[in-house]
């Protein structure tokens, strides 16, 4: 008997657990020929903001041992062109889209939400307060709780769709902040964003990235994804969506037993563009394997 | 489309430089010049990430087994500078590879009666070949061919076998001309009657003189150029390169993968 997948991710419903993670998946379009878009639970599309934004100079990326290091700048269309030109996209496939953004201010991290609930085809919303790679924004409201609260308190009152927070794991007590968030009315936690690292080239003496750090993402960060997953899941009430380093079913699996309701594939999607959709695929027959029926009795069934 | 590829060869064509040629399903036969190929080195995660490279050739292989069908093959010349390739250059006949492609916007072919001239630098004349196969169909072409030494001009004697004019012009003088090749593209476009094209793929340094020639002279000119990427199809963002009016006010990003490799040079910012 086929087991079932689906998960309740604040009120969304995703067909199975797995999501593809901002950044990863462009605007979703992108992957239209390697993915069967209605085979993944959602997708996530590329940070928004209110203008378009060209982001860093390059060497954005480089690879290191079992990751890669980004330092794109959070380039985006702008909110603008998102609606005109990849909204339509969204509207042709049943699958829930979630849009990630951010801002560089309280105000337009809230005018943004505003923008994004008045868009029927994107289901939810994913705060980004955790961006690791531009000045204003992003990481600033992802390092302390008082300002992250007050993003989140200004977007919640800007929006009745769902509102996703994504954590930084660039921090001390990334309990403290995940608890100052779903106080804040946050209706799901998202982490862990990319790891802040650097690269240097030692004949040339210059760091690689022209940023000079970047995110760190990829398999090396999964045991230290695993760890806050953990930690958060035994803190919070709100649905955690587990992300970091997820290569295949096996690492998917073991976040939710972790305690997270569902999980984003990002570094692993460049790798194989159909990766996501072959770890629900693997999922699925692991749980039959094993004689789960509902993938929701692994959520937080870790026995320690 | 991503599939599977077969190492039908993997050669030493100079010192440091590789040519590999693989099976490819039939929808490969009609990859085109300019096109490239990420390429997974094996399915551990060191290395993690695909590595692109330019098609080279395409062909049909004829299986040597009677019965067996004929399917196309695809090459790649690459050259060792890192794990990766280092690991690649080691796989033997028979070996797999997990492969994505083809990739990117290829060159135009442009006008049967122009010259076309080509530029390569290194292993940039590596996307040249494929290009310059399909340019002698029907116009008079001409290449030129840079490096540091006589082992970075490669596979020249294809180039020969297609009827391509060749000039070689290597820093130390080891091969053909002591200089740049852009002084011998100089002398050609001195001679010239009528319009030509020039193709151009090799060090950013390289590319950088020969689009301000072309730009000098009013000649189009198509560049390929490479970037750093993780995903190869639009979604990393990681190799794009900076438009004609790009300025940090106005910012205006081309992603190489998706968009290029190949563009015009009056699209890309340049150093004067």
């Amino acid at each position: 008997m086929k087991p079932d997948m689906t998960v309740n991710l604040a009120g969304i419903t995703l067909r199975n657990p797995v999501m593809t993670a901002s950044g990863t998946f462009g605007y979703g379009e992108e992957f239209a020929e390697y993915v069967d878009m209605e085979s993944i639970g959602a997708f996530v599309t590329k940070g928004l903001s209110l203008k378009p934004r060209a982001g860093n100079p390059t060497p954005r990326i480089v690879e290191t041992p079992g990751g890669m290091l980004n330092a794109i700048g959070l380039q985006n269309v702008g909110i603008d062109a998102f609606i005109t030109r990849k909204v339509p996209y969204l509207r042709s496939v049943n699958t829930p889209a979630i849009a990630n953004f951010f801002g560089n201010t309280v105000d337009e991290y809230a005018e943004m939400a505003r923008r994004l609930d008045g868009i029927p085809e994107v289901a939810g919303l994913e705060v980004n307060i955790s961006c690791p790679n531009v000045k204003q924004g992003g990481i600033v409201f992802g390092t302390d709780p008082a300002c992250a609260a007050s993003v989140v308190s200004a977007c919640r009152a800007a929006t009745k769709k769902p509102l996703i927070v994504k954590l930084s794991p660039n921090v001390t007590d990334v309990v403290v902040m995940a608890r100052a968030c779903e106080d804040a009315g946050a209706d799901a936690l998202s982490l862990i964003n990319t790891l802040t690292g650097m690269a240097i080239d030692l004949n040339k003496r210059r760091p690689v990235l022209a940023n000079i750090t970047g995110g760190f993402s990829g398999p090396a960060i999964k045991p230290i994804a695993l760890r806050m997953v953990w930690q958060v899941a035994k803190a919070v009430k709100v649905p955690i969506i587990g992300i970091g380093g997820i290569m295949n079913a096996t690492d998917a699996l073991e976040f939710m037993l972790a305690g997270a309701t569902a999980v984003q594939i990002g570094t692993a999607s460049f790798i194989n563009p159909g990766a996501a959709q072959k770890i629900a695929e693997d999922m699925e027959t692991w749980l039959i394997a094993n004689g789960v029926a509902d993938i929701k009795s692994l959520i937080g069934a870790l026995e320690t | 489309m991503q599939f599977t590829a077969m190492i039908l060869s993997n050669v030493e064509v100079s010192p440091g430089y590789w040519r590999m040629r693989m099976t490819a399903p039939p929808e490969c036969g009609s990859a085109r010049p300019g096109q490239f190929m990420m390429v997974r080195v094996n399915g551990a995660i060191d290395p993690l990430l695909r590595r692109p490279f330019g098609i080279f050739d395409v062909g049909i292989y004829m299986p040597a087994q009677s019965g067996a069908v004929s399917q196309p093959y695809l090459e790649m010349l690459y050259r060792v500078v890192g794990k990766g390739t280092a690991m690649l250059s080691a796989l033997h006949d028979s070996d797999l590879l997990d492969v994505l492609g083809p990739l990117g916007k290829g060159f135009d072919l442009g006008a049967a009666d122009e010259e076309k001239l080509i530029v390569g630098g290194g292993v940039g004349l590596a996307p040249l070949y494929l290009l310059a196969k399909e340019l002698v169909k029907e116009s008079k072409v001409r290449l030129f061919a840079g490096g540091r030494t006589r082992d970075d001009i490669l596979c020249i004697t294809e180039f020969e076998r297609l009827g391509v004019e060749c000039y070689t012009a290597t820093e130390d003088g080891s091969l053909g001309e002591c200089g740049l090749v852009t002084e011998a593209l100089l002398r050609r476009l001195d001679q010239l009657q009528g319009r030509a094209t020039i193709y151009a793929c090799g060090p950013n340094g390289m590319l950088n003189a020969v689009a301000g020639i072309a730009k000098q002279r009013e000649i189009p000119c198509q560049v390929s150029l490479e970037g750093y990427m993780a995903c190869g199809v639009g979604a990393c963002l990681g190799c794009v390169a900076p438009g004609q009016s790009h300025s940090p006010e106005t910012p205006d990003f081309r992603c190489v993968c998706t968009e290029g490799p190949v563009f015009e040079s009056g699209e890309l910012k340049w150093r004067d």
